[in-house]
C-alpha cells in the first residue's frame, strides 16, 4: 500500500469524483428522458391531428351523400351543376389514341425513354433515372397508365398467390410518395423479379414529393412481372384524396403540360387496382383491414370499378350498393392461420376467427425527420414471418437528438397552432365562457379543458402548454395569449375575420369540391356554381356565414370581371403567416 | 383565560402551492363559530389550526382547505395521466416497464437509477408482467410529486461536478476522460447513452468537451 496520506487523499478525490460523476449523469438521464418525452409528445400531435383529418373526411363524405341525396332537388336548381358533379362517374372510356399520339417525345428529352413491351432493362432504366433526379416523360408515363389499366381490367377483386420454401414473397406497407424508402427497400431486399415477388400494399401516393416516381416503378415492375408484383388499392389511390393530399398538385406541378390530362387517366386506373391479395388461401393482405361486418363474399363478387373514391358513394344503383369499405390509414392486415378460406367465393365463407393482425407501414420519417422507422415483411408458407425495419436518413450519421427532436417538435407545434387559429372564434367563445370575471385568465385546467373540446385533440395539453401559451406567476394562463404569434392573412381586406377562419378551416374540404365540380379541369368555376355549392355546403355544414358576405366574396374573387372564378388561386391566398419566420412557407402551409 | 386562537389566512388558488397570510387573532368570543369549525376539523392542536382558514363569507374553511389540497391533487393527477397516456400504445391503461423511467422524468424529477429502480418495484405487478399498470403508477406518483422527491439538479451543481472531474481547471474533458467517469464510475452509462451523449457534447474540431457552453446549451433547450 502507499503511504497512510496520500491513499486518504486519494479516496477523498474518488469519492469526490463519483459524487460529481453521479450528478452528471443523473443530470443527464433527466435530459435524455425529457427529449424523448417531447419526440412523443410530437408524434402525438401529428398523429391526433391526422386522425381528426381522417374524421374530416368523413364530413366531406357525408356531404357528397347528401347531395346524392337531394339530387332531384338540386337538378331542379341546377341541372349543369348535377351534370357536371356526378357526370364524371358516368364517362366512356378514353380513346388511348387520342391521348398517348398527340403527346411527343422531343429528341432534346434527356430522361429515360422506355420500350414496350417492357421489360427488366426498363425498371432499372427508371430507377437510375429517378436516383438522377429526372423526370419521366408525360408520353412515357400515359403510356405505362393505359397499358396498366388495360391488364388490370382483366384481373378479379383478389388476387391469389402461392408461396413456396424457395419462393418468400415481401409484403410493403404504405409509402406515401417517399421514394429513398423504395430505394432503401430494394437496396436491403432486392428488386422485384420472376424469384422475388412483392406485394404493395395501397398508399403508395400523397404526402412525399415523389409519388409519380413510385408510381411508375410499380407500374413498370407490375407490367414486366404481372405474377410476381401485386399492388393493392389504398384509400390514397383515389383522385379526392390526391387533390387534398398533394398528388394532384405535384403532377400538375412536374408536368405542366400534359398534367390534366394524366389525371384523368389515372382517376380510371386507380379503380381497377384489386381490393386486396390472399396468400396461401390463409392470409389476407388488404389496406385498412376489414371490420367484424364486412363480408368478403360481398367484395369477391363487387364491380371495384364502379367506386370512384373513398370519399363519394357509387353512383350506380345497384343490389350491391354496399359502401362498406371505409378505408382507413394503416397498412396491411395479415390475417390468420386458422381456418382456411373456401376457394370458391359464391359460397358461404365459413365464419372464422382470425388469428392476429399485422399492421405495416413503409415510409420512415413520414411526419417529419426521425419520426419514425419503416419495415416491410417476408412471408413464407407455414414459417414464421420475418420483420425487417429501416429508417432513411441524408446524412451519413445522424444528427444529436436533441437537434432531431427540435425540429419535430416545432413542426408539430407548427401545424396545432394552425389548427388552433382555424378555430380560433369558437375557442375564444370556449374560454369566455369560463372566464366568468373576465380576468383574461384561466386555471391550467380550465384552459386545457377548452382546448380539448373545441378541437376535438386528445393532447397532453398540459405539458404542451409552454410552448402554446404564457403563465402568470400563479400558474394562470392568459388564454389570448394561444394567439400571439399566428395570424391569417387576409386575402381580402375587407373581408370579416369570422369569413377567412371559415374559409381557412375547410380549404381542404373547398378546394376538393372545386376540383369536382371543374370536370374539365380549367381551373375556373362560374359564379353560379360557386354560389350554388356555397349555399348547399352552408346548410350542410352549418355554417353561419350569410350569404350576402358570401356573394361579395366571391365578387372580389372574379378579378377578371368576367363571371369566373379561379379558385385554386383563391385559396392560395389562405396562408398563415408565422409571426417568427422569416420565410413564407406559403405553399406547404395550404395542404 | 382569555386564550385566543391563532388562524392561518389562505390566498386564491393558483398553481400549485397554497399560500399562507398573515396570522389572525380573534378574540375568544367568537368562540361558537370556533367549536363548530373544531367540531368538524378534530384537531388536536386547539390553540393553532394551521388547516383552517377564515374568510370574509363566513365558515368552512376546513373544508376549503381540503378542497386546495384536493383541487392541487386532481391537477396532478391529469397531469400525470397526460404524460402516462402518451406512453400507453395500446390504449388499455398500461405502459411498458422500460418507459416509466422516461414517463417520471417528463414530469421534472429526477430520481437516480437506484431510486428509480424502487419506484419501479413499488409499481410493478405481484408477478411482473413487463407491464405497469395506471392504476398502481397513480397513487406512487401522486405522492412523489406533493412530497416534491427527486428535484432536478440545478444548473450550478452541475457546473461543480463537472469542474471537480476536469481537476486541472482546463474548462474541458477530453473525449476520453468522459467516457472514463460516465462508464466507470457511479451509474455507468449503457454504450448507447454514451454515444448519445458524446454526439451532442463533443466539440468535433477540438475533440473535447467544453462542459461550460454544454450546460449552457442544454439548458436553452429546454426552457
Amino acid at each position: 500500500m502507499g503511504c497512510g496520506t496520500s491513499s486518504s487523499t486519494k479516496d477523498r478525490k474518488s469519492e469526490k469524483a463519483l459524487k460529481a460523476a453521479l450528478v452528471i449523469q443523473n443530470w443527464y438521464r433527466g435530459y435524455s428522458a425529457r427529449l424523448k418525452a417531447r419526440q412523443r409528445y410530437a408524434l402525438t400531435i401529428f398523429q391526433s391531428i391526422e386522425y381528426a383529418d381522417e374524421q374530416g373526411q368523413l364530413q366531406l363524405s357525408n356531404f357528397f351523400s347528401f347531395m346524392l341525396e337531394n339530387y332531384t332537388q338540386i337538378h331542379e336548381k341546377d341541372p349543369e351543376l348535377v351534370a357536371r358533379l356526378f357526370g364524371r362517374t358516368l364517362q366512356d372510356s378514353k380513346d388511348r389514341q387520342e391521348y398517348v399520339s398527340f403527346v411527343d417525345v422531343p429528341d432534346s428529352y434527356n430522361g429515360p425513354r422506355l420500350q414496350f413491351p417492357l421489360t427488366f432493362t426498363d425498371i432499372d432504366l427508371l430507377v437510375e433515372a429517378f436516383k438522377q433526379q429526372q423526370i419521366l416523360h408525360a408520353h412515357y408515363v400515359l403510356e405505362v397508365l393505359f397499358e396498366t389499366k388495360r391488364v388490370l381490367k382483366q384481373m378479379p377483386n383478389f388476387t391469389q398467390v402461392k408461396t413456396s420454401p424457395t419462393k418468400e414473397i415481401t409484403i410493403c406497407g404504405d409509402l406515401h410518395g417517399k421514394l429513398d424508402d423504395l430505394f432503401l427497400i430494394f437496396y436491403k431486399n432486392g428488386l422485384p423479379s420472376g424469384s422475388n415477388s412483392y406485394i404493395f400494399n395501397g398508399d403508395f401516393v400523397d404526402r412525399g414529393k415523389h409519388s409519380m416516381e413510385i408510381l411508375m416503378i410499380l407500374f413498370v415492375s407490375f407490367l414486366v412481372y404481372p405474377n410476381d408484383l401485386h399492388l393493392n388499392r389504398g384509400n390514397h389511390e383515389d383522385f379526392m384524396m390526391n387533390l387534398r393530399y398533394g398528388f394532384t398538385k405535384e403532377i400538375l406541378h412536374k408536368y405542366k403540360l400534359h398534367g390534366k390530362k394524366i389525371l384523368q387517366i389515372l382517376e380510371d386506373v386507380y379503380t381497377w387496382l384489386p381490393i386486396g391479395t390472399i396468400i396461401d388461401n390463409e392470409i389476407l393482405v388488404i389496406h385498412g383491414g376489414i371490420s367484424e361486418s364486412t363480408d368478403l363474399n360481398l367484395l369477391h363478387r363487387i364491380e371495384r370499378h364502379k367506386m370512384k373514391s373513398v370519399l363519394m358513394p357509387p353512383i350506380s344503383i345497384d343490389e350491391d350498393q354496399d359502401t362498406d369499405l371505409k378505408k382507413t390509414k394503416t397498412g396491411a392486415n395479415v390475417v390468420p392461420r386458422e381456418g382456411k378460406t373456401n376457394e370458391s367465393p359464391s359460397e358461404q365463407l365459413p365464419k372464422h376467427e382470425w388469428e392476429q393482425v399485422v399492421t405495416v407501414f413503409s415510409a420512415s420519417n413520414y411526419y417529419e425527420e426521425g419520426s419514425n422507422r419503416g419495415a416491410y415483411i417476408k412471408l413464407c408458407c407455414d414459417m414464421t414471418p420475418r420483420f425487417f425495419q429501416y429508417q432513411v436518413t441524408r446524412a451519413t450519421c445522424l444528427r444529436p437528438l436533441y437537434q432531431r427532436v427540435n425540429t419535430m417538435e416545432s413542426s408539430a407545434i407548427r401545424i396545432l397552432k394552425e389548427r388552433m387559429l382555424s378555430r380560433k372564434t369558437d375557442l375564444i367563445r370556449a374560454f369566455q365562457l369560463q372566464d366568468r370575471s373576465k380576468s383574461g385568465k384561466l386555471s391550467m385546467g380550465q384552459w386545457a379543458f377548452s382546448m380539448e373540446n373545441t378541437l376535438g385533440l386528445n393532447l397532453p395539453w398540459r405539458s404542451l402548454s409552454p410552448h402554446l401559451v404564457t403563465t402568470d406567476k400563479n400558474g394562470n394562463i392568459n388564454y389570448m395569449s394561444t394567439f400571439q404569434d399566428i395570424h391569417i392573412q387576409k386575402p381580402v381586406k375587407e373581408a370579416q375575420s369570422t369569413l377567412i377562419e371559415t374559409l381557412y378551416r375547410y380549404r381542404s374540404d373547398l378546394q376538393i369540391i372545386f376540383n369536382v365540380i371543374d370536370s374539365d379541369h380549367s381551373g375556373l368555376i362560374s359564379m353560379e356554381e360557386f354560389r350554388a355549392m356555397w349555399k348547399l355546403f352552408n346548410s350542410h355544414y352549418s355554417i353561419h356565414i350569410e350569404d350576402f358576405q358570401v356573394d361579395e366574396l366571391a365578387e372580389r374573387m372574379d378579378l377578371n370581371k368576367d363571371g369566373s372564378i379561379d379558385f385554386n388561386e383563391f385559396l392560395k391566398a389562405f396562408y398563415v403567416v408565422h409571426k417568427l419566420e422569416k420565410l413564407n412557407k406559403s405553399d406547404a402551409n395550404l395542404l | 383565560g382569555s386564550q385566543s386562537l391563532v388562524w392561518l389566512k389562505s390566498q386564491k388558488i393558483g398553481g400549485e402551492t397554497v399560500e399562507t397570510g398573515p396570522k389572525i387573532c380573534l378574540p375568544v368570543d367568537k368562540r361558537n363559530t370556533i367549536w363548530f369549525i373544531f367540531r368538524t376539523v378534530k384537531s388536536e392542536d386547539s390553540e393553532v389550526c394551521s388547516r383552517c382558514y377564515l374568510s370574509e363569507d363566513g365558515l368552512i374553511f376546513y373544508c376549503a382547505a381540503l378542497k386546495v389540497k384536493e383541487l392541487v391533487v386532481a391537477e396532478y393527477h391529469r397531469k400525470i395521466k397526460e404524460a402516462f397516456e402518451v406512453f400507453d400504445h395500446e390504449a388499455n391503461n398500461t405502459v411498458d416497464v422500460r418507459e416509466i423511467g422516461t414517463i417520471i422524468r417528463s414530469l421534472g424529477c429526477c430520481p437516480s437509477e437506484g431510486e428509480l429502480h424502487d419506484l419501479i418495484a413499488e409499481v410493478e405487478e405481484e408477478e411482473p408482467t413487463g407491464y405497469i399498470r395506471y392504476e398502481k403508477f397513480l397513487p406512487v406518483m401522486t405522492e412523489v410529486l406533493l412530497e416534491r422527491r427527486y428535484r432536478p439538479i440545478p444548473e450550478d451543481t452541475l457546473l461543480r461536478a463537472f469542474e471537480v472531474l476536469d481537476s486541472s481547471k482546463r474548462g474541458f474533458l477530453t473525449r476520453e476522460e468522459l467516457i472514463k467517469y460516465m462508464t466507470e464510475e457511479g451509474e455507468p452509462f449503457s454504450q448507447e447513452e454514451m454515444e448519445e451523449m458524446l454526439s451532442a457534447a463533443v466539440d468535433p474540431e477540438s475533440n473535447s468537451i467544453h462542459y461550460k457552453d454544454y450546460i449552457a446549451m442544454m439548458v436553452v433547450d429546454e426552457s
